[in-house]
């Protein structure tokens, strides 16, 4: 392990001598790509947060003054359409891209370029959506668009901008979750069977299943809604005999499975911190990684508990109720094994470990108010208030962020090679933890005393004064915690203490190279041995099961191929950096924005369609992998 | 072939890389499965407004099922000429692999010919997309379909394009299209148009 680093100051010579911003739009490397998920995911994540601020400050006093009717509309549509699809979706893009690979001793992802294309597409759909603001307002219809909402009025493209922005990034998350789903397949190390993969990479196995079944679904209600609009198509015209509902079902069906999309990966992020920090194996690991793999399932089981109030009938609703119960049961083992993960352990309390203790405790406020919405006639009362808002505010701000934050403090490291600031960390931390609950917890309160979500004033004397002030200060407290983290992320990347290969005596076979990564990843292929493999590399146990430090060198095994392979680095097959993914995704960018302007955006698209179709000629006759070094 | 066989054991020591070829299959399988669900709600939606006619033709009116039926023969052909190609492929003949190629592609073309026609037919009987949500849901199940047999001719084409090149013949199977994958592909879109035919066409008249 020692003997690795002696060759990487020769590796971060850019790719053909590429530099600068050359470099990161044809870059191959799943890292780069990770990278610039992250960052995306980060800039998004200010935008959709301005957006929530804005609809903040609009309800922090009765009869709010700040947006108008179709400004708070188009707010509360496109905070949620960025938070889901362009911040939580992407954040978790990122981790996977960067560590999944190197969490199964891979050297990239199955097929690198089309993990290009996937980033390039996502990033030109966000674009896409964001535009719609500056060419005659952001979408105004909900993230869920139920039809006639979505439908009616096709003179303002609005929804259409929905519609295809959703449609674009769909196509980008079923590419890459094909890429990922091969690369688990077909490209961990000997000896990392299926069970002893860490369980990040689990999860972000099972999202990939549940994005490559959902989003074909909902791609078919978006057409529909795209050909409604612009065909004259009946789909959804409940006047000519289209149904509604059909889109609901639709929608419902990708929606539901999309939640746990969102979750899972923080749920393996947490998975990988809380055994580092308790310095224990994670307990009942395969037991967690089944109930993923359940979750996955029975996820698509569910999705009619969001549609309680349509009228499917008793025999629906009490089949749904049911399944949305059991699928509680999956999860409520998670819980309970990550607090058997913690128990008894050393544990170190710093803020990577600090979200993802906040994650547990916050995910399972959110979980339980989650299965109250499975009482079905319960349900019809919350249906559409601030109660719902609170609920999956929780499960999503307080389970999915706080687990993504727990990962960006694990995983800064790894990929900077800097530590992030402990202390700012925590300031951070309890800025974060504190501004959630003030803006959370109150609109339980709000929902069940009756004040409904998507309205943009409510009048006074009702009661709600109180709690929605409060929860518009707890709303520009998480805006000032997010402030600290890029504060923390500018200073620790330029002034940050060196973080070494493994700063956190950590389990996982990233951390048995150096930080950040040579681009390769692995000299030497690792030959896995155990679950958790680098910390049996360095830990033996004792009779009483504590963990004894095996002496460097010692066990010789690894050490000796390092010294042993002279010449295998000259045949590392990278690929090569190319441009033709982001220009085949230019080229779909420039077809979408067409499709908003039929008949005459018909030019465009055709000109789009070239593009692609270069993109994809020159991308198929191109050769694929150049040698490194 | 032999050159093939040293390049894959290459990247089997390094680790770094595989069979591409499976590797290639593999993630074909995956997107396939991806199409299951995305024809499958194009069905479900079918069937749920197959009988919302709103006074417009019904499926009984219209479907001619003589002429629809020996279109669906031409398509269930082309996996034939399909199974040939990739045979022919295999044992490393390339111009009957062209060949069959090229047939499957005309195949292709032949049953989009129809489906153009027979779109044609039904619109002169007053049956559009905005006619009823029947009309709605056949012509835009129908035509994605088209889409996918349209995709699959020009992947054909382009494979038999590249098979002049060379691109397919040194199997080192880094480069370029595969047939075997343009096969997978290919039966794929005529297995769900027999599920089209049989559920749409068939079973509504």
């Amino acid at each position: 392990m020692t003997a690795m680093p002696m060759d990487a100051p020769a590796l971060p010579a850019p790719a053909h001598g590429h530099r600068g911003i050359w470099a990161w739009i044809t870059t191959t490397d799943h890292k780069k790509i990770g990278i610039l998920y992250g960052v995306s995911a980060m800039a998004f994540f200010i935008v959709g947060g301005v957006e929530a601020l804005l609809i903040r400050t609009q309800l922090a006093v009765p009869n709010g003054e700040v947006l108008s009717a179709d400004a708070y509309n188009q707010m509360f549509t496109m905070h949620a359409t960025t938070m889901v699809f362009l911040v939580v979706m992407p954040a978790a893009a990122a981790f996977t891209n960067y560590f999944l690979p190197i969490l199964i001793g891979a050297r990239d992802v199955a097929f690198p370029r089309l993990n290009a294309l996937s980033y390039w597409i996502f990033f030109f759909g966000g674009l896409f959506l964001t535009l719609s603001f500056f060419l005659g307002g952001g979408a105004d219809g909900g993230w869920f668009g139920y039809a006639p909402l979505s439908t009616e009025v096709p003179e303002i493209v609005r929804m259409d901008y929905w519609a295809l922005g959703i449609q674009v990034l769909g196509v980008a998350s079923i590419a890459s979750s094909v890429n990922f789903i091969t690369t688990v397949f077909t490209m961990r190390a000997p000896g990392m069977t299926l069970m002893r993969m860490p369980v990040f990479a689990w999860m972000a196995t099972v999202v990939s299943f549940l994005l490559l079944f959902s989003l074909p679904i909902v791609a078919i209600g978006l057409f529909q809604v795209y050909f409604d609009r612009n065909l004259g198509t009946l789909f959804f015209d409940a006047a000519s005999g289209g149904d509604p509902v059909l889109w609901q079902h639709l929608f419902w069906l990708f929606g539901h499975p999309e939640v746990y999309v969102l979750i899972l990966p923080a749920m393996g992020i947490v998975s990988e911190v809380l055994p580092t920090f308790s310095r224990k194996p994670l307990f009942g690991r395969s037991f967690v990684i089944f109930s993923g793999i359940a979750i996955g399932f029975m996820g698509f089981g569910v999705w009619a508990h969001h549609m309680f109030t349509s009228g499917l009938g008793p025999v629906a609703e009490a089949t749904f109720a049911l399944t949305t119960m059991f699928i509680a049961v999956p999860t409520g083992v998670k819980i309970f094994n990550w607090l058997g993960t913690v128990w008894g352990g050393s544990l170190r309390l710093n803020t990577a470990m600090l979200f993802s203790l906040g994650f547990i405790a916050m995910f399972t406020i959110g979980g339980l108010s989650g299965v109250t919405h499975s009482i079905v006639p319960a349900d019809s009362q919350q249906h559409d208030t601030y109660y719902v808002v609170a609920h999956f505010h929780y499960v999503l701000f307080g389970g999915a962020i706080f687990g993504l934050m727990s990962g960006i403090y694990y995983w800064f490291p790894k990929v900077t090679g800097k530590l992030l600031s402990e202390s700012l960390g925590k300031v951070h931390f309890w800025l974060t933890f504190i501004g959630f609950n003030l803006t959370f917890a109150p609109m339980h309160f709000l929902g069940l005393n009756g004040m409904p979500r998507r309205t943009y004033r409510y009048p006074p004397g009702l009661g709600f004064e109180f709690w929605n002030l409060l929860a518009t200060v707890g709303s520009f407290v998480i805006a000032l915690s997010v402030m600290v983290l890029l504060w923390n992320w500018i200073r620790s990347a330029r002034h940050g203490k060196e973080a070494g290969p493994d700063p956190w005596d950590a389990r996982t076979l990233e951390w048995s190279i150096t930080s950040p990564p040579p681009e390769h990843n692995f000299d030497e292929i690792p030959v896995v041995q155990a679950e958790d493999d680098w910390w049996h590399r360095k830990y033996s146990t004792d009779e009483a099961g504590r963990p004894v430090p095996i002496v460097a060198g010692a066990s010789g095994e690894d050490d000796d191929h390092d010294a042993g392979d002279g010449e295998g680095h000259e045949g590392i097959h990278l690929p090569s950096p190319s441009y033709y993914p982001a220009l085949a995704a230019l080229g779909m960018f420039v077809a979408v924005m067409g499709l908003v302007y039929v008949p005459w955006g018909l030019l465009a698209v055709a000109a789009g369609a070239v593009i692609t179709l270069w993109g994809f000629f020159g991308w198929s006759l191109e050769p694929l992998t150049r040698e490194s070094h | 072939m032999a050159d093939g066989a040293t390049t894959t054991l290459e990247h089997a020591e390094h680790g770094g890389h595989h069979d591409v070829t499976r590797t290639r299959k593999i993630a074909m399988w995956v997107f396939l499965g991806s199409e299951c669900l995305f024809f499958g709600t194009l069905i479900s939606t079918f069937l749920l407004y197959r009988n919302r006619t709103l006074g417009g033709p019904t499926a009984h009116e219209i479907f001619d099922i003589p002429f629809t039926s020996v279109s669906s023969f031409i398509l269930l052909m082309s996996s034939l000429t399909m199974v040939l190609a990739h045979h022919a492929s295999d044992r490393r003949d390339w111009r009957q692999a062209r060949i069959w190629l090229v047939a499957t592609a005309l195949l292709g073309m032949a049953f989009l010919s129809g489906q153009v026609f027979e779109f044609t037919e039904f619109v002169h009987e007053g049956l559009t997309v905005t006619t009823s949500p029947f009309g709605s849901s056949f012509y835009v199940l129908t035509s994605f379909h088209g889409a996918h047999v349209a995709v699959g001719v020009m992947l054909l084409l382009a494979t038999a394009f590249m098979s002049f090149s060379g691109k397919l013949r040194t199997d080192t199977a880094n480069e370029g299209m595969n047939v075997e994958l343009v096969a997978l592909y290919w039966h794929f879109v005529d297995i769900v148009w027999i599920v089209i035919f049989t559920v749409v066409y068939l079973l509504q008249v």
